[in-house]
C-alpha cells in the first residue's frame, strides 16, 4: 500500500467515545488535562461530549459526571490550535443543544444517524449549516447497509448541507475490503468538495488496517482515540496510527512522541478496565453490535446471570441499532426467565 | 335518535385511513367526511370506497357542510404547520378538534390519565401528544399516582417503515412534545424522551421503555399493582399493549419494558406506534360523545 505524500486529518474520540468506557464519569480536570496535552501534540480536532452526544445524559445511557456545557466551556478556552467538535444524535439531542454547543465555541458538529435513516438529520444539518459550522453527516453502523445505500444516504445529508460524510463502523465489524468498497463508492459518487471520513472500532483489531484502507480509498479525516479509549475494544488507537502513518510517509501534523506520552502517561492511567479485545468486545465485532452495548451487557450478566456474549449475539440477530441500550436489560430479563 | 357524533377526518394518509377504519366500528362516532388537498390521492379514493364523502379542497371546502351535516368533531391528521388554522376555523363553528399533529395548541390528552377531565371541561381542542407519549405516559402516571417521581424518561423504538416524512423532518418536535407531556400529564418533575428508528426486516413491533426515578424509596407492591391496573386500562382501547418486563426496581429507579402491537387495520400490526395514536384519538372523541349522552356536558348550541 502506498500512502506516501498523502495527508490526513486525525480526530480524537477519547473524550467522547471514551466516555462510554468511563461510564461518562471523566472529570472536568481530566478532560482539560488530556485536551491540552493533545492540543500541544498537534491534534487538530478533539470531540467532547457525553458518549451518546449532546443531550445524552439519561438513565438509558448513563448520567455523566458533568454536563456537556461544563465540559465544553472548560476545554474550549484552553485550546491553542485544536478545534473542538460535538456529536449529536437526532432523537436524543435537539437543535437547542446544537445552538448551545455553537455558542460555547464548538466549530464542528457531527450529526449522527443510523446508516439507513439519514433523513432524520435534515433539521439539524440545515441548522448547523445556517450557523456556518463545519457540518458532518455521520452514518453509523455502516456495515448494515450496502455501498449503494450508504451513497444514497450520504447524498441526502449533503443535500441538507453537510460538507463532510463519515462512514462509521460503530460495531467494529468491517474488514478492510469493505472499508475500501464503501469509501471508494462515496469518493466516486460525492462531489470532490465533500470530505469523506472513517470512524473505526477495534473490536476485530482492524482499527489501524481499516483506517489505512480508508485513507488509500480517499478519506481525508480519520477518527481514533489516543490509547484507544472508546466503546467496545476502543477506537483506532491514534498513537499507533500516527506511528504507522509516519513510517508510510503520510502526513498527520502530529508529534508522535508527544502523543505516545499522552496515551501512556495521561489516558491509560484513567482507564477503569483495560481497553482490549476481550471475549465480549470481540463478540461485538463478530456479531456486528453497537460498541457501547459492551458494559451494559456485562452489567446485565452480573445482575441477571445471563452471559454477556449470549445477550450480544441475540442483539445482533435482532438487528438492534445504536441507542437501543434499553433492549439489553429487557432482553436479559426475558432470557433469564427462559433459563 | 342516534347518540353518535358526526365526524370529519382531515388528512387521508396512513393515520387518517386507519382512524377511519376504526371509526366505522365505533358505537359513538360516525365518520362523514374525509378531507384532503389532492383529488387524485390514494387516501381520498380509499375513503370514497369505504362509503364516506370526500373533499379535496382542504378544510375550507368542508366549512359550508359543517352545520348541514351536523359535524361535531374533527380529527386533524395533517401537520403541526396547518393545524392551528384548521382548528380555529372549525372551533368557530362549534366543532371539537382532536389534534393528532404535534402542534399541541390545546391541552395534552392521554386517555387513561386525563381524558375524563378534558371531556367534562368540554375542551374544544385536545392534543394527542405523540405515539411515544401515548405508549409511555400511562406508565409514568401509574408510578406518580403512587408516589412522587423526580424524573421520568421514555425511550420509544419504532420500525423505520412506520415513521413518515413529517416525523422525520421534525424529530425534535417528538422529543420536546413527549418530554413536556411526561411532566404535565405523567406527573414527573422532569421529563426526557428519546426516539430510536430501527430498520430491521421484518419490522420490529413498537417497543417502549419507561424509567422513573422516585423521590423516596419506591413502594414496590403499590407501584406494581398500579402499573398492572394501568396496563389493563390502556388495553381497553389498544388490546396489543403489553408489559413485557417489569416493573424492575433498582434503588429509586423503576423501569417498565413495553411492547405495542397494533390491530392491523390499515397499518400493519408492527406499527403499534401509529395504532396507539388513532385508537387514543378515537377513544377521546368517544368519551366526549358518552358525556354528551349522559348529559354531563352540552355541545356548543346551534340554530335549530
Amino acid at each position: 500500500m502506498n500512502l506516501q505524500g498523502k495527508s490526513v486529518k486525525l480526530h480524537d474520540m477519547s473524550l467522547r467515545d471514551g466516555m462510554h468506557a468511563k461510564r461518562h464519569q471523566i472529570s472536568v480536570d481530566e478532560m482539560v488535562k488530556v485536551a491540552c496535552a493533545m492540543d500541544e501534540a498537534g491534534m487538530p480536532l478533539i470531540e467532547v461530549t457525553h458518549g451518546d452526544g449532546l443531550g445524552g445524559a439519561s438513565v438509558n445511557y448513563g448520567f455523566p459526571a458533568h454536563t456537556d456545557e461544563e465540559y465544553l466551556s472548560a476545554v474550549i478556552p484552553k485550546m491553542k490550535q485544536a478545534k473542538v467538535s460535538a456529536l449529536l444524535l437526532p432523537g436524543i439531542g435537539t437543535v437547542d443543544h446544537l445552538k448551545m454547543a455553537k455558542d460555547l465555541g464548538v466549530s464542528t458538529i457531527r450529526v449522527a444517524t443510523h446508516c439507513t435513516e439519514a433523513d432524520v438529520s435534515q433539521q439539524h444539518i440545515t441548522f448547523a449549516r445556517e450557523l456556518n459550522m463545519d457540518t458532518v453527516g455521520f452514518l453509523m453502523m455502516a456495515h448494515m447497509a450496502s455501498a449503494e445505500k450508504i451513497v444514497e444516504q450520504a447524498k441526502l445529508m449533503v443535500s441538507y448541507g453537510a460538507n463532510c460524510i463519515y462512514c462509521t463502523d460503530s460495531a467494529g465489524y468491517m474488514l478492510p475490503d469493505e472499508v475500501t468498497e464503501k469509501i471508494t463508492a462515496l469518493r466516486n459518487e460525492l462531489d470532490s468538495g465533500i470530505e469523506i471520513g472513517f470512524h473505526g472500532h477495534h473490536n476485530m483489531a482492524m482499527g489501524v488496517a481499516n483506517s489505512l484502507a480508508a485513507i488509500e480509498a480517499g478519506c481525508a479525516c480519520i477518527d481514533g482515540s489516543v490509547a484507544g479509549l472508546g466503546a467496545g475494544a476502543g477506537n483506532t488507537p491514534l498513537e499507533v496510527l500516527c506511528a504507522v502513518l509516519n513510517r508510510m510517509g503520510c502526513e498527520t501534523g502530529i508529534d508522535l512522541y508527544k502523543i505516545m506520552d499522552v496515551a501512556e502517561d495521561l489516558i491509560t492511567p484513567m482507564m477503569d478496565q483495560p481497553i482490549r479485545v476481550d471475549r465480549d468486545a470481540l463478540t461485538l465485532g463478530y456479531a456486528g453490535v453497537y460498541s457501547s452495548f459492551l458494559l451494559f451487557a456485562q452489567r446485565a450478566e452480573k445482575k441477571y446471570g445471563v452471559s454477556a456474549r449470549d445477550i450480544l449475539v441475540e442483539l445482533g440477530k435482532r438487528g438492534t441499532v445504536g441507542g437501543q441500550e434499553d433492549m439489553i436489560e429487557d432482553l436479559a430479563l426475558t432470557m433469564a426467565k427462559a433459563i | 335518535m342516534s347518540n353518535k357524533l358526526k365526524a370529519v377526518i382531515i388528512g387521508p394518509g396512513n393515520i387518517g385511513t386507519d382512524l377511519l377504519m376504526k371509526m366505522k366500528r365505533s358505537e359513538w362516532i360516525e365518520p362523514v367526511w374525509m378531507v384532503g388537498i389532492d383529488p387524485e390521492s390514494e387516501g381520498l379514493k380509499r375513503a370514497e370506497q369505504m362509503g364516506i364523502k370526500t373533499c379535496a379542497t382542504g378544510v375550507d371546502g368542508i366549512l359550508e357542510h359543517v352545520i348541514a351535516d351536523d359535524i361535531r368533531v374533527t380529527f386533524d391528521a395533517t401537520s403541526a404547520y396547518v393545524h392551528a388554522e384548521n382548528s380555529r376555523k372549525l372551533n368557530e363553528l362549534g366543532v371539537i378538534m382532536v389534534d393528532l399533529t404535534p402542534a399541541a395548541i390545546g391541552p395534552y390528552c392521554v386517555p387513561p390519565v386525563n381524558l375524563e377531565a378534558h371531556a367534562k371541561n368540554l375542551e374544544m381542542n385536545v392534543n394527542m401528544v405523540t405515539c411515544g407519549g401515548q405508549a409511555t405516559i400511562p406508565m409514568v402516571a401509574a408510578v406518580s399516582r403512587v408516589q412522587s417521581v423526580d424524573y421520568g424518561e421514555i425511550i420509544a423504538t419504532v420500525s423505520s417503515k412506520s415513521v413518515g416524512p413529517g416525523t422525520r423532518q421534525n424529530i425534535d418536535e417528538f422529543t420536546r412534545t413527549t418530554a413536556g407531556a411526561v411532566e404535565k400529564v405523567g406527573g414527573a418533575k422532569q421529563g426526557k424522551a428519546i426516539i430510536i428508528i430501527n430498520p430491521a426486516e421484518p419490522p420490529l413491533i413498537m417497543r417502549d421503555t419507561v424509567h422513573c426515578l422516585t423521590a423516596e424509596e419506591p413502594n414496590r407492591d403499590a407501584i406494581t399493582e398500579s402499573v398492572h391496573q394501568m396496563v389493563a386500562e390502556v388495553q381497553k382501547y389498544v388490546p396489543g399493549y403489553r408489559l413485557v418486563n417489569g416493573p424492575v426496581f433498582d434503588g429509586n429507579r423503576v423501569s417498565m419494558f413495553m411492547e405495542v402491537e397494533g390491530l392491523g387495520d390499515f397499518l400493519p400490526k408492527y406499527a403499534g406506534n401509529l395504532d396507539i395514536m388513532t385508537a387514543a384519538g378515537l377513544r377521546t372523541a368517544e368519551m366526549f360523545a358518552e358525556e354528551v349522552a349522559n348529559g354531563t356536558i352540552s355541545l356548543p348550541a346551534r340554530g335549530e
